[in-house]
């Protein structure tokens, strides 16, 4: 026993002294769940001898949440969607990066390289992007598939067998799209006729699940789910009937960006860690773990084959407009806010 | 409660007793630090004004209360009425924590009773057995759960090859899944304090009251209930506290379809509404009615023990 503890004790420090000599600093990342293959961080590490330290979360709003109840300074970047960049950049939590720091920016693929969520990619580089919209168990329903109306105006016999997000910016947004409206409306009879739909479509559904909107479906619980496109390749892995829906009347789109948080207390190595994303061969890891498209063009020769075949990244011709979530000033988003409680309550 | 026990034993306290005065204080630093400290911070917050996004801004505003308690229409400009959404969602919350309460007492007194009447040797075992399931994680017992009861799972596969149902049984996603998800998490809350008062009950009591032919349901009502009360009132506010904060069995097991308190409260933090005055506020309202019924029992409980005596 005790010389077990002392070989542990000595293999201990042996492993403690190997970092302290590959040492570099630290990186401290804010990431989603399961949204980063750990050998890419190895890979890092091994690159660069930074080490990296991950928290994760699993809804842009918790991260916002946190870093607003005081973790500003203690990460050096998080990964949040489209519209949370731009609430983030307007509350002053974002750092900018300048010309020139970025040696691998040119890699972005000129359509992400200045989006309206971040104009100039100021304070972001890309990471992923996908869709949201449903996908429905063609052994079980027949009919046309793409059209929202299978969410909010679902034929008899999908009637309870729907699975909504638990995510107001996603089913308000689709909800929107359905009806062709805008999604910071603030025509009042727009948004009547939108809190009276969406009660009238609430008895249709089974549940509102986020965390395991894929399960639902490979499971059968459900026959038609909404999902992120990522997630219904997984489930079509699993389950073969699925089919990812682009509705006529559009789809939500997001992507999720790499931030430099403001105070980051290892700037320098954030900025590593960007231009290290913007490689080609590492985006295309992330892309074939987390089954994403990403805004580096010349990544696709590293990217799995069916990965780019696969129909959740292909829409078909007649596919409806895709749309980000927009970002309602706070009048607009109280109203929002209250449809939302009237959906729940 | 623990009077009776502590008096008996003043011949050992005088040992430590000047040492008295600090034994409790690891426990009131604690309570400080995490219990009170946090709650004042709530109360605090509740009467700021929200900032847009999360986030509170340093002016004083009643309008989280006014938020929970007036209805302005969905616009906001409505002359106020009477808010029930918020009333409702705590009423919901009350009655499915109860429905749960009730049927963890149903099981759980039962199962008390015949472990505390178990030859002494064996009644470790029995308790240990009731823990077992509670080594595992809460989430993933709660979606075991899931799994089990869903329209294809284990449950009415079972159900359905012995014939009992023709179809299956519809339970995932609705207020009885809920309330079974909540009993489940809680049942050893339920058995142990009310073990720990039957093993204490002095079983010739019992005995005498057959003797004086007292019926087996008399000797229950009026014998051993009022000698167990205080297991089982302890009993059914350890199940019926957690229960209404509860997020976990709403969400997963009811589909999150409804808001309960617990939901409803998560929302305000890490939601889309980031409404954080409201989510104090909402706190607040909650625990002052959970104060409220403690102490409804507990006057209730001294009343009782002074017409005992």
């Amino acid at each position: 026993m005790k010389n077990l503890l002392k070989t542990s004790v000595a293999s201990l420090a042996l492993v403690a002294g190997a970092n302290a000599a590959a040492a570099e600093g630290n990186l401290v990342l804010y990431h989603w769940f399961e949204y980063i293959p750990q050998e890419l961080l190895d890979k890092f590490t091994a690159e660069t001898g930074i080490e990296v330290t991950m928290d994760t979360y699993d809804g842009n709003e918790a991260m916002l949440a946190t870093l607003k109840a005081g973790a500003i300074g203690t990460y050096d970047v998080a990964v949040p969607s489209d519209y949370m960049v731009t609430i983030m950049a307007g509350e002053g939590m974002l750092d900018t990066i300048e010309d020139g720091e970025l040696k691998n920016k040119g890699n972005i693929d000129p359509e992400w390289a200045d989006p309206s969520f971040d104009p100039g990619r100021k304070h972001s580089v890309p990471y992923q992007w996908g869709s949201t919209a449903f996908a429905v168990d063609t052994a079980k329903y027949s009919g046309d598939v793409n059209t929202t109306d299978i969410i909010f105006n679902p034929p008899e016999e999908l009637s309870g067998k729907i699975n909504v997000l638990d995510g107001q910016g996603e089913l308000i947004a689709l909800a929107s799209l359905h009806m062709g409206i805008p999604q910071c409306s603030t025509d009042r009879d727009q948004l009547k006729a939108l809190n009276e739909m969406l009660q009238n479509a609430k008895p249709h559904w089974a549940s509102f699940n986020s965390d395991t909107a894929k399960e639902v479906l490979v499971s059968g619980d459900v026959t038609a789910g909404m999902i992120y496109d990522g997630f219904s390749a997984k489930a079509r892995a699993e389950l073969s009937t699925l089919q990812y829906a682009f509705p006529t009347q559009g789809y939500v789109v997001w992507m999720d960006s790499v931030v430099l948080l403001k105070d980051a207390p290892n700037r320098e190595n954030a900025i590593k860690f960007m231009d290290f994303l913007l490689e080609p061969e590492n985006i295309a890891a992330v892309s074939n773990f987390a089954r994403y498209n990403n805004g580096v063009s010349s990544s696709a020769e590293f990217l799995d084959a069916d990965l780019i075949a696969q129909p959740e990244n292909n829409p078909p011709a007649e596919a409806g407009a895709p749309a980000f979530v927009e970002v309602c000033d706070e009048a607009t988003q109280a109203v929002y806010d209250q449809i939302w409680t009237n959906l729940k309550k | 409660m623990a009077a009776g026990a502590a008096s008996g034993g003043s011949a050992t306290t005088d040992t430590y007793a000047e040492a008295k005065t600090w034994l409790l204080m690891p426990a009131w630093v604690t309570i400080g630090i995490f219990v009170l400290a946090p709650v004042l911070m709530m109360l605090v917050y509740s009467f700021l004004t929200k900032e847009f996004r999360g986030g509170v801004i340093w002016e004083f505003s009643l309008s989280a209360y006014d938020q929970f308690f007036f209805d302005r229409g969905l616009f906001g400009d409505d002359p106020p009425k009477i808010e029930w959404t918020y009333i409702a969602i705590f009423w919901r919350s009350i009655w499915q924590a109860g429905a749960a309460t009730l049927l963890s007492l149903v099981i759980g007194f039962p199962t008390a009773y015949f472990i505390a009447t178990q030859p002494e040797k064996t009644r470790a075992m029995w308790v240990f057995l009731i823990t077992i399931p509670y080594w595992v994680n809460l989430l993933i017992r709660t979606v075991s759960m899931k799994f089990l009861l869903r329209d294809q799972g284990p449950l009415n596969d079972f159900l359905l090859s012995i014939g009992i149902i023709d179809s299956p049984l519809h339970i995932v996603n609705t207020n009885f899944a809920v309330q079974l998800g909540l009993f489940y998490s809680y049942l050893p809350f339920m058995v142990l304090p009310i073990y720990a008062a039957v093993e204490r009950y002095n079983f010739s009591l019992s005995e005498a009251a057959a003797d004086l032919y007292a019926t087996k349901w008399v000797t229950l009502r009026r014998i051993l209930l009022p000698a167990v009360k205080p297991g089982v009132i302890a009993g059914c506010i350890l199940v019926f506290v957690p229960s209404m904060g509860s997020f976990l069995a709403p969400d997963l097991l009811g589909g999150a379809k409804n808001f309960m308190i617990g939901s409803l409260i998560e929302e305000q933090f890490k939601g889309n509404a980031g409404n954080w005055p409201f989510g104090a506020a909402a706190s607040m309202i909650l625990l002052t009615m959970v104060l409220i019924i403690l102490m409804i029992f507990a006057r209730q409980q001294a009343k009782a023990e002074k017409g005992a005596s």
